[in-house]
């Protein structure tokens, strides 16, 4: 009886998270404008559309530089932090990493805003390179979290020994740290990748007249004979969400079993 | 060769110290390590022995002294620069490389053709008994053959020091006794002068040339290890290796360079100077013996020159080989501990029985 309640209990919540988007696909096929049940019929006209769109087609790729470069950037941070954080010892240590921290809980709202009165005092226009240090600001902790990981995993006297042969620090960051860190850094690249992607405040607030792509969808919505494209939109970037975590996740464990590690979690 | 070493210094350490802050690690340690030695440095975790090592090999800045290696200042000069290798304790194998790149990585920067590199990474690995491994991923190997993959590695730049951070000490005790003989016959093999950092006493007895014992940063004795067993300088250096008894004495005086000494439980004895490393100032004191120093007395057996003791039995402790056994002698305090070699006619005594042994005064040290 308490099994089967608990049964019922994974299968409410299964779908409550799931049925919304499995409603996208449906309604990004569907012939009608209108979104509602029943549906009518066969369409791939929505995703013609998208083709059509030269705006949407300017957000995507806003998107993709800014996810990128805010992917790159926020992981070279990381590498340098997680290192410092797990190698070393210094004064105030713990205050300054705490600090980095910080804004995986600073409401988005808040460094936006404060990124723009920053812009503007600098007499600076917004646009792609201020989402860029936007992003990077709240992708870094993400990245500094992974890499900790990665690094604390590592044996530190892995390091020494190269140095002890005869290697120099950098050769042996090079040779040694990057190769048994790498499982994280892809982790690192792709999760700052996907919280850029769809990050709307901060872009909200700093685009100017360069919108994202969450930014571009906010402003379809204004438009309900838009709302189907939006759909057949949202079901490419489910799919591609879903791409990307496998991606990852076979990265992951790729690195796991080439260094012969115990496989204890992951996304998958 | 006891304290000081026949043979030619590689290393030399004078009034070495290390602070981290407030803390001292390291209390002016000065020793001489001979060219070929294998030299442990032993104690309890805590007691700076790493640090030393890691000093040695560069991992660790001094705050005063000096270490020369090989004639050598150290002062400045980076650990990659330094003619020393090391075995870590965790044996640092690079997982993402085969057991042949993980040998041959010190050999990356050399002027070897590949021909002759992969050739002296053949000799290194038949030398460790790998012979077949080379190939094989490094994550793939059991600890007993991490630790030779280590050794491999660390010897192929022919260092003039080895150092060794306890090595063993992640092995399983029958592969521990293993390496133990192999890592003897490898040093005899190559020559090097071999540093080893261990907490286990037995090890370093078996293993080592000469052992400094080393307690909160200072080396309490310095000595081969048959000096350091029969005559150790301290009641610290005495528990630390090997069992001991300590029995409450009283130093009569001294007469021509023979001390007099009156044991509880045992009776008079006569000591030579060198068995009372601290003088023997008149009054109380200690006598140490080790277990097997005292002897079961059995049916019929007498003791040389009357020097016997007899009590009851508190405790028996039976190893096959040997049984141990507490012997409360009549009117002292507390038990001492006495190992029998079980042999033919050698019953084992059962507990409460009566006893009674035989002791020798060459086999004590007098501990002020």
């Amino acid at each position: 009886m308490r099994v089967n309640a608990l049964a019922v209990f994974t299968v409410l919540y299964l779908l409550v998270l799931y049925a919304p988007i499995v409603l996208l696909p449906m309604f990004a096929f569907n012939a009608g404008t209108v979104i509602a049940f029943p549906l009518q019929g066969f369409t791939l006209e929505w995703f013609a559309a998208l083709l059509n769109t030269p705006a949407l087609h300017e957000a995507t790729l806003n998107s993709l530089i800014i996810a990128i470069l805010t992917a790159v950037f926020s992981t070279i941070l990381g590498l340098f932090a997680a290192r410092a954080a797990t190698r070393y010892g210094f004064p105030g240590k713990a205050g300054i990493v705490g600090f980095i921290m910080l804004p995986l809980v600073l409401p988005e709202v808040i460094v936006a805003i404060s990124l723009l009165i920053v812009l503007m005092q600098l007499g600076l226009t917004s646009g792609t390179w201020s989402i860029i240090a936007g992003h990077t600001l709240i992708c870094t902790p993400f990245a500094i979290a992974i890499l900790q990981g990665s690094f604390s995993n590592m044996d530190k006297s892995l390091e020494e020994a190269a140095i002890d042969l005869g290697e120099t620090p950098w050769s042996t960051f090079r040779l040694i740290t990057l190769p048994l860190v790498s499982p994280g850094i892809i982790a690192s690249l792709l999760i700052c990748f996907t919280i850029s992607l769809d990050e709307f405040i901060i872009a909200f607030f700093l685009s100017g007249n360069e919108p994202t792509l969450p930014v571009y969808l906010w402003g379809q919505l204004r438009f309900p004979a838009r709302l189907p494209v939006v759909m057949a939109l949202g079901t490419i970037l489910v799919l591609l969400s879903v791409a990307l975590l496998i991606v990852a996740e076979t990265f992951r464990r790729r690195g796991l079993k080439r260094v012969g590690l115990k496989d204890t979690g992951g996304f998958l | 060769m006891s304290q000081t070493s026949t043979r030619t210094p590689i290393v030399t350490l004078t009034g070495v110290q290390k602070y981290y802050g407030d803390y001292h690690a390291l209390r002016g340690i000065t020793a001489n390590i001979g060219q070929g030695e294998f030299f442990s440095l032993l104690g309890p975790s805590g007691c700076g022995k790493t640090t030393l090592l890691r000093a040695i090999a560069g991992f660790e800045d001094i705050s005063e002294g000096q270490i020369l290696l090989d004639g050598k200042d150290m002062e400045g000069v980076a650990p990659n620069r330094r003619p020393t290798n090391m075995v870590f304790q965790s044996y640092a194998i690079f997982p993402h490389m085969s057991v042949a790149e993980n040998v041959g990585f010190g050999l990356r920067k050399s002027s070897m053709s590949v021909a002759e590199k992969r050739a002296v990474v053949g000799q290194a690995l038949e030398m460790v008994g790998l012979g077949k491994f080379g190939a094989r991923a490094a994550h793939a190997l059991s600890g007993g053959q991490r630790q030779r993959v280590a050794l491999a590695r660390a010897l192929i730049l022919k260092p003039k020091v080895l150092l060794l951070d306890e090595p063993l000490s992640a092995l399983d005790k029958k592969m521990r006794e293993v390496m133990q003989v192999e890592l003897i016959k490898l040093q005899r093999e190559v020559g090097i002068t071999f540093i080893l950092v261990t907490h286990d006493q037995e090890e370093a007895l078996v293993m080592s040339d000469r052992i400094a014992v080393m307690f909160e940063g200072e080396i309490a004795q310095l000595d081969d290890p048959e000096t350091l067993y029969r005559r150790p300088k301290s009641r610290r250096v005495a528990e630390f290796i090997g069992m001991m008894n300590f029995l409450p004495a009283r130093v009569l005086g001294e007469a021509g360079g023979r001390v007099g000494v009156e044991v509880q439980g045992l009776g008079p004895a006569e000591l030579e100077a060198a068995q009372c490393p601290s003088g023997a100032t008149p009054g109380a004191a200690e006598i140490g013996v080790r277990p097997e120093s005292l002897t079961l007395l059995y049916d019929g057996q007498t003791a040389e020159g009357g020097r016997e003791a007899s009590g009851t039995v508190r405790e028996v402790v039976y190893y096959g080989d040997m049984t141990y056994y507490d012997i409360l002698l009549d009117g002292t305090p507390a038990p001492v501990r006495v190992s029998m070699r079980n042999m033919p006619g050698r019953r084992v005594l059962e507990f409460g029985a009566r006893a009674r042994l035989a002791w020798d005064p060459r086999a004590m040290v007098l501990f002020g």
